[in-house]
């Protein structure tokens, strides 16, 4: 069936099955920053913002993203530069696998949080798994990128 | 120095991070046939028949594999160096499953859903045999693994299959038992370390195609593509010539990708087929069917003089390979060789023991290599005889510790499976780490505890450890630098960055010789056709081997840059000068600069293309050193642990990124406190491994972890390159013996199996009160 997807601002029409998970069909038109960690919506990799909302696309049908706008990090490469640049200052990037997911996660934290508490943070990022980094170093760049841009 | 011992960000941070093209995945061509394997519902049993009929008529199918479609050649997928310390015990598919998970049938279709279902249609008859599922049972088991005639080891390791031994080693120096007779006191215990998965975010993921000169051309998520490389063409008999192993961005490896685990099917698929095909594991098997850490059993004896001199140590190791040997000598070997040597001053020491098969997921290399195991029991051990001694655990390391310029005699005895090598310390600053680690923890005010409230204490614990960096006389790290016009270079290097930050760092390193900036130098990992050979990823050898290469390569460079300059500028090389930018006649002042001087090497006069090539073997592995100081709050009527603060201090010679190596360092720090406090591969008593996902498996999320402290110790290692000793590991060796020592100062119970979960600590607690 055919389903229509405001894809990072733009809309397109995407021919799917009626069990397909919208991380599937992303990755099938060619929006590859969008990846897989896991089997049952447990690690975060997958995030993308459906309504500016941070949804996992794993587990998340892409018949019921019809019509919506569905926000992955092409779509806030500005925003994903100025926050890498905040996690190249702590030395917070290493495989990088999960960085995307992340990014677009932070962002959204902005949008929906004012003046966050450091636990309201990792509260709002605790399904997105790092293995690589340890946690601290994330934190203080997310930290710092909040701090300078309230 | 002006790019090395700088915190540069990654060269690669930004663009990943904006979700470009990185990862196995993203290079797999939209019509691969999806490969998936049928995998073993039972530990142990013979394939007695394979009916894929059904599967192969479903439209869609391309081809179900089965034992009798590969030659009986056994191999190892360890990804080692050649010939491997590991047995070759493994043959691609077997008409023998060992575990729950283990490869019976590869399918690949045109889609996923058609793969799925053809694997269920596929009827396999089983003969199912008993299980060997207690590693303490398995040495002359009635059930032996593997019987076959043709498996083997490739030099002696100790390989005794049919007792289900897949190595075993025996060392020591002096008389263990008479320096234990005549030590004032004497500990014993053993210590139980778990399986660990390493968990990389990204999956295993494979992908192949046929590119138009007939080869294979393997796109793949591994730490080694030149051991993928030459593995594929020993199992598989494609022509070496024929296949190109492509790494590109890594998401995550720490051991669990050194090995090879869908390059076969994906390979032999596609080149017999001629169809483009990819494989990635799904999470489930990522647990179940990749790797997991060894678990061992490690029993300890300690002696010691009233005075607190260390004069024994004993040790036994009992370790759990799995279903095989990949990786089995040579990380028990590391539970001795990379801890012992912290108490160099001892009299004597043996260190022995077995790795036996179990029919339990394989275990393999992961970070810390063995040396996680044997500091968890030895600096556990360690506390308990200080305990003994009524001695503070700090100033009986700081007696007994290894210091500068001394050496332990278990280097030249112990190697990677053979001898080892013997070197002096020439740089060992853990006197530096423990004393102020101490302060960074605030140790003279906590420890050994301070009462919260009624039921919290806050207590502190620390451990002292060492690695290596890389394997000398086997690890081999290769560089190529190339001038481009412009005056920009391109350093190709085999070595693999799977998200360690290596590229970063060994660019810096050649822009640091050839006095450029960073972005002058544009770095490429790996691929076998194009740049030069690298053992790989694993043994913390990239900074060092790698790193030495890249360094001797950049020096050529220099040379070469020099004579053509001198030439331009008609003075002798001794008289050119060079800043990085300029080239200067030092007799006549006069000057051309790189840009004007690679422009015309490339376009106008005496033109050539200008290449330095250069490799580096190790001669001897130096050490990181760090002292881990951990202070925890500990509930008393919950067992509930909260980490406060990590403290570490870091002897790695000079930190090339500071702020990368801390990366390396913490990320390493919380993998082992996982390890410590949840981490856990739980096995059912049928053999099912029962943590198959991330909600059964916990690792670490960013709630738990509060505050990690990281220093560098300053400290310069000669042989590195700018002083550069390695990084990727030591960090995670600590956290659990320092964790148990916490846990012992705050409640006086002793934690001799990890993890040390709450209803474990609840249960010393009772067996305490019990006692007394
Ligand atoms: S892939 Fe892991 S949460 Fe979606
Ligand atoms: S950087 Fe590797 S998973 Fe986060």
């Amino acid at each position: 069936m055919k389903i229509s997807l405001i894809i990072n601002g733009q809309l397109r029409f995407v021919e799917v099955e009626p069990g397909e998970y919208l991380l599937d069909t992303l990755r099938k038109i060619n929006i590859l920053s969008v990846r897989r960690g896991c089997d049952n919506t447990s690690c975060g990799v997958c995030t993308v913002l459906i309504e500016g909302k941070p949804v996992p696309s794993c587990s998340y049908l892409s018949v019921r993203a019809d019509g919506k706008s569905v926000t992955t990090v092409e779509g806030i490469s500005d925003e994903a530069e100025k926050i890498s640049a905040y996690f190249g200052d702590e030395g917070a990037e290493q495989c990088g696998f999960c960085n995307p997911s992340l990014a677009l996660t932070v962002y959204a934290l902005k949008k929906e949080l004012i003046h966050p508490t450091d636990e309201q943070v990792d509260q709002y990022l605790v399904s997105n798994l790092c293995r690589c980094t340890g946690y601290i170093s994330q934190k203080k760049a997310i930290k710092n990128y909040l701090g300078d841009q309230s | 120095m002006k790019t090395v011992n700088k915190s540069f960000p990654s060269v690669d941070g930004k663009g990943i991070m904006m979700g470009r093209v990185a990862f196995t995945d993203d290079y797999a061509l939209q019509n691969s046939l999806i490969v998936k394997i049928l995998r073993s519902p039972h530990p142990y049993a013979k394939i007695k028949n394979i009916d894929a009929s059904k599967a192969l008529a479903l439209a869609g199918v391309e081809c179900v594999l089965t034992h009798k479609d590969f030659p009986r050649i056994p191999f190892t997928r360890a990804g080692q160096g050649y010939p491997e310390p590991s047995p070759h015990d493994k043959f691609i598919l077997d008409e023998f499953v060992r575990y729950i998970g283990d490869e019976v049938a590869v399918v690949a279709a045109t889609s996923n859903d058609i793969c799925e279902e053809a694997l269920s249609l596929i009827d396999v008859e089983y003969e199912v045999m008993d299980p060997v599922l207690n590693f303490e049972e398995a040495i002359d088991s009635s059930h032996i693994l593997h019987p076959e005639p043709e498996i083997h080891e490739m030099f002696p390791i100790g390989f005794e299959p049919l007792r289900n031994i897949a190595a075993s080693y025996h060392m020591h120096i002096g008389d263990v038992e008479l320096s234990l007779k005549e030590s004032d006191v004497v500990i014993q215990q053993s210590f139980y370390t778990q399986a660990q998965q390493h968990t990389a975010l990204e999956p295993h993921t494979v992908n192949a195609q046929m590119d138009y000169q007939d080869r294979l051309v393997l796109y793949s998520s591994t730490q080694t593509p030149f051991h993928v490389r030459r593995i594929l063409s020993q199992t598989l008999g494609i022509p070496l010539s024929k296949i190109r192993v492509i790494k590109p961005r890594v998401g995550g490896g720490f051991g669990g990708k050194q090995a090879l685990h869908g390059e076969m099917f994906v390979s032999y698929i596609t080149y017999k087929t001629k169809k483009p095909s990819k494989i990635v594991f799904t999470r489930k098997e990522v647990f179940e069917s990749s790797y997991t850490r060894h678990p061992m059993r490690l029993d300890i004896k300690l002696g010691a003089d009233k005075d607190g001199t260390l004069k024994a140590i004993d040790c036994y190791v009992l370790s759990d390979t799995g279903a095989y040997g990949e990786h089995a000598l040579t990380v028990f070997m590391v539970a001795g060789s990379k801890v012992l040597p912290l108490y160099n001053k001892v009299d004597s020491v043996r260190f022995h023991g077995h790795v036996v098969y179990t029919n339990h997921t394989p275990a393999g290399a992961f970070r810390g290599y063995g040396a996680i195991q044997g500091n968890y029991a030895l600096e556990s051990a360690v506390d308990m005889l200080c305990r003994k001694l009524h001695m503070d655990p700090i100033e009986f390391r700081q007696k007994n510790m290894m210091k500068e310029n001394e050496t332990s005699p278990i280097f030249a005895i112990m190697g990677e499976g053979t001898e080892g090598t013997a070197m002096n310390m020439e740089s060992c600053k853990l006197d530096y780490c423990v004393k102020r680690g101490k302060e960074l923890i605030n140790w003279d005010s906590i420890y050994p505890h301070k009462n919260v409230s009624r039921e919290k204490i806050r207590s502190v614990g620390m451990a002292i450890a060492m690695q290596g960096s890389g394997i000398p006389y086997i690890d081999m790290g290769s560089a190529i630098i190339k001038l481009n016009d412009d005056g920009f270079y391109n350093l190709l290097i085999g070595a693999t960055d799977i998200g360690q930050g290596s590229d970063t760092i060994l660019a810096q390193i050649a822009a640091e010789e050839l006095m450029t900036s960073l972005d002058k130098v544009i770095v490429y990992s790996s691929d076998t056709d194009l740049t030069p050979f690298d053992t790989g990823a694993y043994a913390s050898s990239t900074t060092f081997i790698s790193g030495n290469a890249v360094l001797k390569a950049a020096k050529k460079m220099k040379g070469l840059l020099i004579e053509e300059a001198s030439k331009v500028l008609k003075c002798n090389v001794t008289e050119t000068d060079f800043d990085g930018f300029t080239f200067k006649n030092t007799v006549n002042d006069e000057i051309i600069n790189l840009r004007d001087l690679s422009n015309r090497l490339t376009y106008n006069e005496d033109q050539k293309q200008l290449v330095a090539d250069s490799s580096y073997v190790g001669h001897k592995s130096p050490p990181p050193f760090m002292a881990g100081f951990i202070e925890i709050l500990i509930d008393r009527e919950t067992g509930e642990i909260e980490i406060e603060n990590y403290v570490s201090v870091v002897d790695c010679g000079t930190p090339l990124n500071p702020k990368l190596a801390q990366g390396q360092v913490e990320g390493g720090i919380v993998q082992g406190l996982g390890m410590a406090l949840y981490e856990n591969v739980i096995i059912s008593s049928k053999g099912k491994n029962i943590t198959s996902d991330f909600l059964n498996y916990k690792v670490p999320t960013r709630m738990e972890i509060k505050k990690l402290v990281t220093e560098f110790a300053e400290s310069y290692e000669s042989s590195g390159p700018f002083g550069a000793k390695s990084v990727g590991e030591i960090g995670i060796d600590t956290p659990p013996a320092a964790l148990a020592n916490a846990i012992e100062n705050a409640l006086g119970v002793r934690m001799t199996e990890l993890p040390m979960t709450p209803e474990k600590i609840i249960r010393a607690l009772k067996a305490k009160e019990k006692r007394q």
